[in-house]
């Protein structure tokens, strides 16, 4: 019998799972647990997690982990980064997280050309509040704390951090994905590794932005969330390589 | 003895960090510890060392907290509003992850943006935290540049033995003083094994920072509970719902150790003294000759300086207490030492305030009429102050 799957047990996946039904964070997790796993880097993979429902990853990450303050791991990865250059070093954020409170944070290290990767986590949503405006949320997008939808006016439009990001000269690698289908999820997967090659190689900051479904915060079914990625997030944050600088 | 220099103090405490094998600083400018940063930038880098200048101080404390979780030994120097800017992850570091790090605090003339004159407005924020719940953090009051060198290897060393910040709280008449130091020796003994260092897992179980339901055999009182994963409803990962609860309890016990091990603290004439004067830093050495005078006149006057601020020489001040006719607090502030002098004598004599505020010193000429005055004072007994 030909064997056509097999689980990966090397970087990730003890065993627990701690998401809603639908949530994309444990296909994120399973992916970047893969590509440590094919890099061979499980023992010099250094993960900091800011502060989100993937913050339980680590209990599921089979790596050393650091937990960040909300918005702030970019920083800490800076000084573990510069202090252990030889490491593979990655921070998990999300949109909140990131383009929210960590704003400053992102962009200074982006700046600086720091050589590590991050991976952001859009689910249009504070997720772990219980679905809550974030700056990446679309325009109409009902949450608790816009009840009538985001109204462009009142709540400003989505950020688009990702393409903010290219402009600076310190960018090496950058590109949006998404988790919604196995096509999607593959091509999710192949730029993660090549934002933690680019990271390797000390070309200098790389990124992935990757949409991942958060059926809770957006009061929707798990099969409903992945379309909603596909036909409506997609058209306000498009896929592709955003940048990438000799790579 | 080692190196002689004649040096400005926040210049000293930078290469009594080298000395203490710091090897990190992350900073931003802000005067009056700018000059921690110009000498950090060019000497970090010819030690081998990593230098960065930060976009904010937000930034800074948490790169100290990445530096600090791969075990390496960390400093930054601030001012008012940005040693503000830090609380949120000096409480983290102290409270939660359990993080050694070493953080000046140059004061300067508060409240907010405060002006850049010397004081020490800033003892509460250091000795009670200006972060959220409950921690401490050990915070040292040198008052000349050799204290601070001096202060600032013990800092280091201390800092780690406990897996906590420690604070230098220097002041801007301090921290532009230029006088004679010797660096010392290197800090002994090197750099203790950092097993909880997140380095990458090598060789041994992965390690997620602070994560609990791991059994760390003889170091589970320094395992910090990961708060996140608690109120994410994982306490019970192989734990009782009381996870956060023994870490705290923990901390306590720690910070109980703490108290009773490493009070420093100098004192003058307590044998005899009916009057003593409390002070620390620039205040305590400004007064000085205060003291010798009315001391050559015939008063009974001691001094006690404490030198750790937090752990404060309260079991000292309280068993003194009895026998002295009266205390006097001198400080640059509204009077906030006081309220710890004030715990510490229980009533058992009158605690009075000598203050100076805006940038305004106490000097000798104003503060030996304030003893005299004391002095003259019919003993009144404690109770009926
Ligand atoms: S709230 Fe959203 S992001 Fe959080 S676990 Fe549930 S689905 Fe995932």
């Amino acid at each position: 019998m030909q064997q056509v799957f097999a689980q990966s047990m090397a970087a990730a996946l003890q065993g627990r799972y701690d998401y809603c039904a639908g949530c994309g964070h444990g296909i994120t997790l399973r992916l970047v647990a893969e590509v440590i796993d094919e890099l061979g880097l499980r023992e010099q993979t250094i993960g900091v997690l800011g502060v989100g429902c993937y913050s339980t990853n680590p209990v599921t990450f089979r790596f050393d982990c650091q937990l960040a303050l909300h918005g702030r791991a970019p920083a800490m990865a800076t000084a573990v980064k510069r202090l252990l250059p030889d490491r593979l070093v990655f921070t998990m954020q999300g949109d909140g997280d990131l383009a929210a409170i960590g704003t400053a944070e992102i962009l200074h290290a982006a700046m600086r050309g720091e050589r590590f990767t991050t991976l952001l986590l859009n689910n249009a949503n504070f997720g772990e509040t219980g679905g809550h405006m974030a700056p990446t949320t679309l325009l109409g997008q009902r949450t608790p704390s816009t009840p009538k939808g985001r109204d462009a006016e009142q709540h400003g439009y989505p950020t688009r951090i990702t393409e903010m990001l290219t402009l600076l000269d310190g960018v090496v690698y950058v590109a949006r994905v998404a988790l919604s289908k196995p096509s999607t999820i593959a091509r999710a997967k192949a730029a993660i590794k090549k934002a933690f090659q680019v990271q390797l190689a000390g070309k200098g900051f790389s990124m992935v932005e990757i949409l991942t479904a958060c059926p809770s915060g957006w009061r929707l079914s798990p099969v409903e969330a992945l379309k909603w990625i596909d036909e409506v997030q997609t058209k306000t944050y498009p896929l592709g390589e955003l940048k990438a600088v000799g790579v | 003895m080692g190196r002689k220099l004649f040096i400005n103090c926040n210049r000293a405490i930078v290469e009594a960090a080298i000395l203490s094998h710091c090897r990190f600083f992350a900073g931003y400018p802000f005067t009056p510890a700018t000059e921690c940063l110009e000498q950090a930038s060019h000497r970090f880098p010819e030690v081998g060392g990593v230098y960065i200048q930060a976009e904010s101080e937000v930034s800074v404390i948490n790169m100290l907290m990445g530096a600090a979780a791969v075990g390496v030994r960390c400093m930054t120097a601030t001012s008012g509003a940005g040693f503000s800017l830090m609380q949120e992850a000096v409480s983290h570091m102290a409270g939660i992850a359990e993080l050694p790090a070493v953080i000046v605090n140059v004061s300067r003339g508060g409240p907010g943006f405060g002006n850049l004159a010397p004081t020490q407005g800033d003892y509460f924020q250091a000795t009670r935290g200006g972060g959220a719940g409950d921690y401490r953090c050990l915070v040292f009051g040198p008052a000349t540049v050799q204290e601070a060198v001096d202060v600032t290897k013990l800092a280091f060393s201390l800092a780690d033995t406990y897996r906590t910040p420690a604070i230098i709280l220097s002041d801007q008449m301090l921290a532009e003083t230029t006088e004679a130091c010797d660096l010392g020796e290197p800090l002994e003994p090197a750099p203790p094994p950092k097993w909880w260092a997140t380095t990458g897992c090598r060789g041994r179980e992965p390690i997620y920072l602070g994560r609990p339901g791991k059994d760390y055999g003889p170091y589970a009182e320094y395992l910090s509970g990961n708060l996140t994963l608690n109120l994410l409803g994982l306490g019970h990962l192989g734990q009782d719902p009381d996870t956060f609860e023994a870490h705290m309890l923990r901390l306590a016990e720690k910070y109980r150790r703490i108290e009773a091990e490493e009070v420093r603290v100098e004192t003058r004439d307590l044998d005899d003294a009916e009057l003593v004067v409390v002070a620390f830093g620039t205040a305590a050495r400004l007064i000085l000759p205060a003291i010798a005078q009315v001391r050559a006149e015939g008063l009974r006057v001691g001094l006690i300086r404490p030198i750790t601020l937090w752990p404060f020489p309260s079991q000292l001040i309280a068993t003194v207490a009895p026998r002295v006719r009266a205390f006097l607090v001198v400080e640059m502030n509204m009077g906030q030492m006081v309220e710890d002098v004030r715990l510490a004598v229980a009533g058992q004599a009158p605690v009075h305030l000598f203050s100076t505020l805006g940038g305004v010193v106490p000097r000798p000429e104003a503060v030996a009429p304030a003893l005299r005055q004391l002095a003259a004072q019919p003993y009144a007994p404690a109770s009926r102050v």
